[in-house]
């Protein structure tokens, strides 16, 4: 049957029709050959514009439809659902972009004119080719994986597990709570967070559908939306948590000494610790000299030192396989690592800490009374790792401005004679109620000295703060008994690790990256996966746990169905032309392609495959097609142009 | 006028936050008028900027830390050279200037001595031309090749590297000033012929590697020469890596505890932190000991960006002066540096504090000669 061909040009109100001549476009595209009927008109997206194109189809009976506007990137889906809603198959639409790749960027009406007829030929060219697809739907285990215990994890996986789905949290530390376990308060309400989240991990550790595994690391992730399949190693803690009372003898017995991490590195741990004040005892395999090399010979120091052998050395790791349908990444972000800036005198002296420390300090009353008690003069330093091309991270933190006025505060309640000055160069405060909290700070007597500090050195017991005040236009030498460094948020050392265990891009800032800045926050490249909290950019818990709820309740729509739709538009392979060499296999990002053991020929699992067309393009032997791009596709399509 | 467009343009100050971390990190604006960021936002402000009047502008001695420091990436010493230039051209060159930059464009030299003058630091010592064959051309600095306080550097080198069997040789008369300075007081004009002049003569004389006596030489040569396929080094990491190489044998102890200036050239311009003090903690005798404010953050000597001709708004206070108290404060006995003005600067503070008796300045290669 030859091809009835309907051209539909739109004007996008003046976008386009202030720079292509849309009557002369349609003038041309009517006389185009398999062209039905062309018409343009003010905004074909609009429901009159669709209604235009769905009466065509019916009344003239067109078997293809050219959309000449926008990128399909914008509308691409409408029109596939305005010609279905016809009764077309929704693959027999082409889209001619002569906005974003012609009015756009042209200032000649004459030339974007003649370009706009180019494209349109072009599409009718090869819309007159395509085929009808079926789209298809896979069955989908309801189940989720959520990577990650720290506060957007334990929320996404309480969500799923409350609409009554199974979900595993892993967790890589030994205990859950992540980044904000190590923090004092919140702002700007100055809540204890251990009140926060003593409650929630309860509520997650005895959820009758989440299933903990701490201590734990992610190693493979193989499958497709609805249909995933995660290898999960656990460590052993080695000691066995029915015996053990937590006496401490152990922790007294073990040798080793590392910088405790939980603890900001402000003090060191053994082997043997507990990783939170209240988490159970475990041994860092990493560091256990025993474990690593024999140090403590035939009998560990700590084993002997336990009078309820609760020490057991013969735990082994284990291996679990999990089946899920999708997949939630809470893999969470790194304090700025405020050696990067020696200028800020960071390592080089002990009254020089980060704003990390600070709430380490600031949980121990005993030790925040040392630190803090005696000095006269603080200084807060602004922006440490944040909107600073020096350090590669030219993004703004989010959380730095409120951290610094929550502890300026903190010292100024207990210690109201220090002299507190906040060092900044903007004050970001556009949450809900940090305008007024950055008020109440400056009405407790923290002064705040607009000009970044340039450099922190000694002299003397003194630490002397350099900055410029730049509203009196004076150069500063501040002397200063403790400097607290207001460090930023920086993607956590694993995220390659963790992208490329899914595949997942990652924005310039080397966070994990969402579709859409702005409509699709949530959701990644990868069908199924979805971001929550720090390891998607800098937010603060109360932002971090609405994306967490977020991508809960994104993840529970292919769960609650049961079923997804799949891409239709992929790839296929020409079993007679393919020389089974893998190039297809190495090429695809998705894992799409995968060479057959018995007949040494690729096979497309056409679940994974997003039709992107590398393989085809890889392909020495041709023997792979991709729908809707086939060569006679797009060799029709360029053939009209010569 | 000023065009301050122009110069918002091409300095890229429209990055600027105006976070005054330039002026806060700036050595000199604690004792002077200048003030980076002010004149950024002059310039990004417009209108009338009385240029000829701000003599602070010459008081900037590039050591580039407002750049280095920028959280935009402008640099605001790049500015002031640019603005020195404005003032360079309207005619009105600051007297004590006058001298140097005539001289650098007749006799090669900024001290005003004759051109054939320039090796007789070398006399006696038998230095090949590096036109004879040779692996490494030595590039000497007008200061150490004309100033008999840092003459004493290069002669060292020499045996340094006899020492280690390096095949080099100089330019002999064709060697003359690098331009660093020049273009730095604002001199483009004169720069650019030095530049092109000393590309030809490298060139005649088939130089491939070029290590340089100062870190003001070693700067220009790799950052502002253009590459032109010339590997370029300062002595101090040429040393670091024969001894890594193990080329030498130290003979003699070399007792002393030694601090060490950094050169705001070598390491806060160039991120040659690690060499100078791999050289020193290699030398038997020495006990090496760091001021609080080293590298990164180490202080500029002010010997800079044509202060050697310009004394400045302000000069009751002497950084220099300070670095010697800092420097007496490790328990030094010995101010190492490596860079002809910093040797300079900081022997002339040593004697105005009156400790020339308590701590010794020298550069890196006498003390490597002395422990050879």
């Amino acid at each position: 049957m030859k091809p009835r061909i309907g051209v539909y040009i739109c004007h996008c109100g003046l976008n386009i029709a202030n720079t292509v001549d849309v009557e002369a476009t349609r003038e041309f595209a009517r006389a185009l050959p398999n062209v039905s009927v062309a018409r343009n008109y003010t905004y074909m997206c609009s429901d009159p514009g669709q209604a235009l194109i769905t009466n065509d189809i019916r009344e003239l009976g067109l078997t293809h439809v050219v959309v000449a506007s926008c990128s399909p990137r914008m509308h691409e889906p409408t029109f596939r659902a305005t010609i279905h809603k016809a009764g077309l198959n929704p693959y027999c639409l082409e889209m001619a972009n002569i906005r974003e790749q012609c009015a756009w960027v042209h200032a000649d009406k004459k030339f974007a004119t003649l370009k706009a007829m180019d494209l349109i030929a072009s599409a009718v060219a090869k819309v007159a080719w395509l085929v009808p697809l079926q789209t298809r739907e896979v069955g989908v285990t309801q189940a989720a994986l959520v990577i990650g215990g720290g506060i957007a994890g334990l929320h996404a996986a309480l969500d799923i597990a409350d609409a009554g789905f199974p979900v595993a949290l892993v967790e890589k530390q030994p205990y859950l709570g992540g980044r904000v376990a190590q923090l004092y308060t919140t702002f700007p309400t100055q809540e204890r967070v251990a009140d926060l989240l003593a409650p929630l991990i309860a509520r997650v550790t005895q959820h009758p559908h989440i299933r903990v595994i701490a201590n734990a690391k992610v190693e493979q992730i193989e499958g497709f939306i609805g249909n995933f399949r995660a290898t999960v190693r656990t460590r052993p803690a080695f000691v066995d948590a029915t015996k053990c009372d937590a006496c401490g003898k152990c922790v007294d017995a073990c040798p080793v000494s590392v910088p405790d991490a939980f603890n900001a590195n402000l003090t060191p741990r053994r082997a043997i610790y507990r990783p939170t004040p209240n988490a159970p005892l475990v041994v860092d395999a990493t560091q256990c000299t025993y474990i690593q090399d024999r140090v403590c010979l035939s009998e560990p120091r700590c084993v002997a030192a336990c009078d309820r052998h609760a020490i057991d050395f013969s735990q082994a790791e284990t291996v679990s396989e999990l089946n899920v349908g999708a997949i939630i990444v809470a893999t969470g972000a790194s304090a700025f690592d405020a050696t990067l800036k020696p200028e800020l005198g960071f390592g080089a002296a002990a009254n020089v800490i980060t704003s990390l420390q600070f709430e380490r300090l600031a949980a121990n009353p005993a030790e925040f009374a040392k630190a803090f008690g005696a000095a006269k003069e603080i200084a807060f330093v602004s922006c440490v790792g944040s909107r600073d091309a020096t350090t590669g991270n030219a993004y703004c933190s989010r959380v730095c401005c409120m951290v610094n006025a929550k502890q300026a505060q903190i010292v100024k309640q207990q210690f109201p004679a220090a002299r507190v000055t906040i060092f900044y160069a903007d004050v970001r405060a556009f949450g809900k109620g940090h305008e007024e909290f950055y008020d109440a700070v400056r009405q407790s007597g923290v002064r705040y000295r607009r000009g970044y500090v340039s450099e922190v050195y000694r002299r003397g017991a003194k630490m002397i703060v350099r900055a410029e005040d730049t509203l009196i236009q004076k150069p500063l030498e501040v002397e200063a008994d403790l400097v607290v460094l207001g460090v930023g948020l920086t993607p956590r050392a694993e995220t390659d690790e963790v992208a490329n265990l899914l595949s997942l891009p990652r924005s310039g800032d080397g966070f994990l990256l969402e579709i859409h800045p702005k409509l699709r926050p949530v959701e990644t490249a990868v069908d199924g996966v979805f971001l929550a909290g720090t390891c998607q950019g800098p937010k603060d818990i109360v932002d971090t746990i609405a994306q967490a709820r977020a991508a809960a309740s994104s993840a529970l729509a292919p769960l609650c169905r049961g079923t997804v739709k799949v891409e239709s538009a992929t790839s296929t392979v020409n079993d007679e032309m393919c020389a089974g060499c893998g190039l297809c296999v190495a090429t695809c990002p998705y894992g799409a392609p995968a060479l057959n053991a018995r007949t040494g020929k690729t096979r497309v699992n056409a679940v994974l495959c997003k039709g992107c067309g590398a393989c085809a393009a890889a392909c020495p032997s041709k023997a792979i097609q991709v729908m809707q791009f086939t060569p006679r596709q797009i060799l029709s399509q360029i053939a009209v142009l010569a | 006028m000023l065009d301050t467009e122009t110069l918002v343009q091409q300095f890229d100050l429209l990055a600027c936050i105006q976070c005054g971390k330039c002026t806060g990190g700036c050595p000199i604006s604690p004792k002077s008028a200048l003030n980076p960021r002010a004149l950024i936002y002059h310039m990004l402000l417009g209108g009338d900027f009385e240029l000829v009047s701000r003599d602070e502008l010459w008081d900037c001695t590039t050591c580039a830390t407002c750049g280095m420091r920028c959280p935009k990436g402008v640099k605001a010493y790049d500015l002031i050279i640019g603005l020195r230039g404005q003032w360079i051209e309207s005619g009105k060159i600051p007297t004590t200037l006058r001298a140097p930059l005539t001289a650098t464009l007749n006799q090669g030299n900024p001290l005003v001595l004759p051109r054939e003058d320039r090796t007789l630091w070398a006399d006696g010592l038998d230095v090949k031309n590096v036109a004879e064959g040779a692996e490494m051309a030595l590039f000497t600095c007008c200061e150490n090749a004309y100033d008999p306080r840092v003459q004493p550097m290069p002669k060292a080198l020499v045996r340094i590297l006899r020492a280690a069997n390096i095949a080099f040789g100089t330019l002999g008369l064709d060697e003359q000033c690098c331009g660093s300075e020049i273009r730095r007081v604002g001199e483009s004009g004169l720069f650019e012929y030095l530049r092109d002049d000393n590309l030809e003569k490298f060139q005649a004389a088939g130089v491939k590697k070029l290590v340089t006596t100062s870190p003001h030489c070693y700067n220009v040569y790799k950052n502002e020469y253009g590459s032109p396929g010339i590997a370029v080094e300062h002595y101090t990491q040429t040393v670091a890596r024969l001894i890594a190489e193990d080329k030498f044998k130290f003979g003699k102890k070399f007792e002393a505890t030694v601090t060490y200036q950094d050169p705001c050239f070598l390491g806060k311009q160039n991120g040659v932190y690690d060499e100078p003090r791999a050289v020193l903690k290699a030398l038997p005798g020495v006990k090496f000991v760091e001021m609080d404010r080293s590298r990164e953050r180490s202080v500029c000597c002010e010997g800079g960006g044509g202060r050697m001709w310009l004394e400045g708004t302000n000069t009751k206070v002497r950084l220099a002066n300070d670095r010697i108290a800092q420097a007496r404060e490790t328990g030094a006995t010995v101010l190492a540096t490596a860079c002809p003005f910093c040797f300079l600067t900081l022997s002339d503070a040593v004697v105005a504090t009156g400790h020339e008796n308590d701590l010794k300045v020298m550069d890196i290669a006498q003390i490597v000669n002395a422990a050879i």
